[in-house]
């Protein structure tokens, strides 16, 4: 009974996905129909200029919400895990905007300079930012006991990292300031494909590795005495959970800006879908529901007021505030 | 000192504590295989600490553990696991995990590299889960059953992971007297069925004495007392292990009651074979300070006499009952002003012309100066 809901969640999931991919190629200021997108994919389309907006715009683009999304939302899941904590995610505990900060610090720097700087050293720039509120955040979780305490500290770092961002971003003076301010406002655009792939290796090399540790992840939602006694070695372990959840979302600060709220709430969707906590169903499926959800936060933010574009972060928030708020609900309910 | 090789699990030395700081010194721990040692004291006095400690979840300050011959500190974190689990007083709160599921949880150290069960380890998950009578909580949500069910889960997953040693940490907490029962029934079975060794502490000392080969006492920086039961429950010991201040425990019997009521006794109790006590007790209660007698040492009656009665008249056990302790009863009596015959009249009567016939004799003396207020036997013949 079991296999068959899991079956059937995945097909949900996948068929989804392949919906939202499909109109995301069709869908923009100008109106592209499924068979030209279909004969573009092939290679077949003669229309220069549609086959260039599917191709060269559209496809990266969507490929990026894809592979971004499910790096959102299994970094939301790992966090969730590691603190015990429902609301746990990147943009809560300010590990996005660490992430945000040090690579507008570096963008800055380099246009001023006019120094080039690749897709990777964005990462890193953005890795570097994550450890280093996560490093904080680990501290004040060692300090606080309560689990609210520790949001609210995240909260806080969050808080001022875009202060200073904005700060940065402001007296930036540089034409490229536009983008830089869009950027940090959380958007998909202006994604090419060379960009996708390092994502895509850096996110699917992590899926890869977050896959393998479903088994310790299983140990570990027992709570940490049980997980020590079922043999998990509890340090390695928290390294490699907290290192594999800061690069994900890295990964995303670097492309994409900080996107709010898909890591916190789509872990939950995924767990009521499947109805069952085993990381083994969970990781697949938290990463296909990320891409979902960014897939339509990202149409929706691209054709809803069109030509003008909506930052990404507006349309997750719009999404997934409420469905956090439902399940903070559920939950009182579920307890008392 | 004998041969440590007899002992299945065992301590050499073994200091505990926190941040470096030893808090309790020289813990020595033996246990043989199917054996159960319990570990009691007060609160605080460093149980869990100790628990903690010997399952590897806290660094021994000083000192080695033993299992099986070889040192526990030097085995892999799966190794232990195949040989000692646990019950701990952790809360649990897995979400979205049926209970079938928490208890598979045991399986881990068995299963692959991602964790998927074997038929075999189905087999032993509905096996454990049968053995702790819980089967049909199978499919019920962990979150939603009670404190109860959940240790009993807790015992079952324990025991799904095949172990040769199990500790338990306070086990029987929440759990009603049936389970406690029945919980601590099934660890007695394991230890006889499957040759299973539990170390644990226990709250509940009558439980503790009954099922204990082996009592550990702990006691703020020290380990007090080690050894059988009949060598720990000595008269006075517990009083003294947990500094009590109010109320007794009787070592013999188990028997637990509260502070008595102090002062010149204001009623006489006519006792003995066990209906003395309800009468004992409505007495402490109602904060009267009260005498009793004449009491055979052996008497059901004697632990709660001696334990509440601001004055007891006894005599020792297969003796018989004297004019000495008759008159002395008679003056208590008479400073008393009132009685209370807890005996039954019918029990009384056949008490004449045996041992026993003081008691008789007292009620009468009692009846005829009008003593005898409030009791159902006051129509004699």
């Amino acid at each position: 009974m079991n296999q068959k809901r899991y079956f059937i969640s995945f097909s949900i999931l996948i068929v989804l996905l392949i919906a939202f991919l499909a109109v995301n190629l069709c869908a923009g200021s100008v109106s592209i129909s499924l068979s030209e997108v279909w004969n573009c994919l092939r290679g077949r389309e003669t229309d220069r200029v549609i086959s260039d907006i599917v191709l060269q715009i559209r496809f990266p683009r969507a490929m990026a919400a894809v592979i971004l999304g499910g790096a959102l939302a299994l970094s939301g899941y790992l966090l969730q895990t590691f603190f015990h904590n429902p609301i746990a995610s990147p943009f809560i505990l300010g590990i996005s905007s660490g992430a945000k900060l040090v690579v507008a610090l570096v963008m800055v720097f380099t246009l001023r300079y006019s120094v080039q700087v690749g897709s990777v050293g964005m990462i890193l720039a953005a890795f570097l930012g994550a450890m280093i509120s996560m490093a904080f955040v680990l501290l004040m979780a060692k300090a606080l006991d309560k689990m609210s305490t520790l949001i609210i500290s995240g909260v806080m770092i969050g808080y001022i990292c875009s202060a200073i961002t904005d700060f940065v971003v402001t007296f930036a003076d540089d034409s490229n300031i536009v983008n830089l301010h869009n950027w940090s406002k959380g958007s998909f655009s202006g994604l090419d494909w060379n960009n996708v792939i390092v994502m895509a290796l850096v996110t699917f090399v992590s899926l890869f590795l977050v896959f393998c540790m479903s088994k310790p992840i299983s140990a570990y939602q027992m709570g940490e005495s049980y997980a020590q006694n079922m043999g998990l070695n509890l340090p390695l372990f928290r390294t490699i959970l907290v290192v594999l959840s800061s690069v994900l979302s890295a990964c995303v600060t670097a492309f994409a800006g900080p996107v709010s709220f898909v890591g916190m709430a789509v872990p939950h969707l995924i767990k009521g879908l499947f109805r069952t906590s085993k990381p083994i169903l969970l990781i697949p499926g938290c990463f296909l529901g990320g891409s979902i959800f960014c897939l339509l936060c990202d149409l929706l933010a691209r054709t809803l007021f069109s030509p003008t574009e909506l930052s990404i972060s507006s349309v997750t928030a719009v999404f997934g505030a409420p469905i956090v708020i439902y399940i903070m609900i559920n939950r009182k309910k579920e307890k008392a | 000192m004998r041969s440590m090789n007899e002992f299945y699990f065992y301590t050499e030395g073994l200091a505990v504590g926190y941040h470096g700081v030893p808090l309790i010194k020289n813990i020595e721990i033996r246990v043989r295989r199917g054996e159960i040692l319990t570990l009691i004291g007060p609160n605080g006095a460093g149980k869990t600490t100790i628990l903690r400690s010997i399952i590897q979840q806290l660094q021994p300050l000083d000192g080695r553990v033993y299992l099986d011959g070889g040192e526990v500190s030097k085995l892999t974190g799966n190794q232990l696991a195949r040989r000692l689990s646990v019950v701990l007083t952790e809360r649990v709160r897995p979400e979205l995990m049926s209970c079938e599921d928490v208890v598979a949880t045991g399986r881990y150290p068995y299963t692959g590299k991602f964790g998927i069960l074997s038929e075999d380890d189905r087999r032993i998950v509905k096996e454990s889960m049968e053995l702790i009578h819980i089967s049909e909580l199978a499919d019920r949500s962990f979150t939603q059953i009670s404190d109860g069910q959940k240790q009993r889960v807790m015992l079952a997953r324990a025991i799904c992971q095949e172990p040769e040693v199990i500790v338990l940490d306070e086990p029987t907490s929440f759990l009603d007297i049936r389970y406690k029962l029945e919980f601590l029934s099934i660890l007695q079975s394991m230890t006889r069925k499957k040759n299973l060794s539990v170390i644990m502490s226990l709250h509940e000392l009558d439980l503790a004495e009954r099922i204990s080969d082996q009592i550990v006492c702990v006691k703020g920086d020290h380990v007090d007392r080690f050894g059988p039961p009949e060598e720990i429950f000595t008269p006075g010991y517990i009083r003294q292990l947990y500094q009590m201040t109010a109320g007794t425990y009787e070592e013999r019997t188990g028997d637990v009651e509260l502070e008595a009521v102090r002062g010149e006794p204001q009623v006489f109790v006519i006792a003995g074979n066990g209906s003395g006590t309800p009468v004992f007790r409505r007495l402490q209660r109602e904060g009267i300070p009260f005498a009793a007698g004449i009491l055979w040492e052996n008497d059901l009656d004697f632990p709660a006499a001696k334990a509440l009665a601001a004055e007891l008249i006894s005599v020792e056990a297969f003796r018989p009952m004297g004019s000495c302790e008759t008159e002395q009863a008679k003056q208590v009596m008479e400073r008393c002003g009132r009685v209370i015959c807890a005996l039954p009249v019918a029990e009384l009567k056949s008490l004449v012309g045996g041992p026993g016939q003081p008691l008789q004799e007292l009620y009468r003396y009692a009846m005829d100066r009008g003593w005898i207020k409030d009791t159902n036997d006051k129509n004699d013949d």
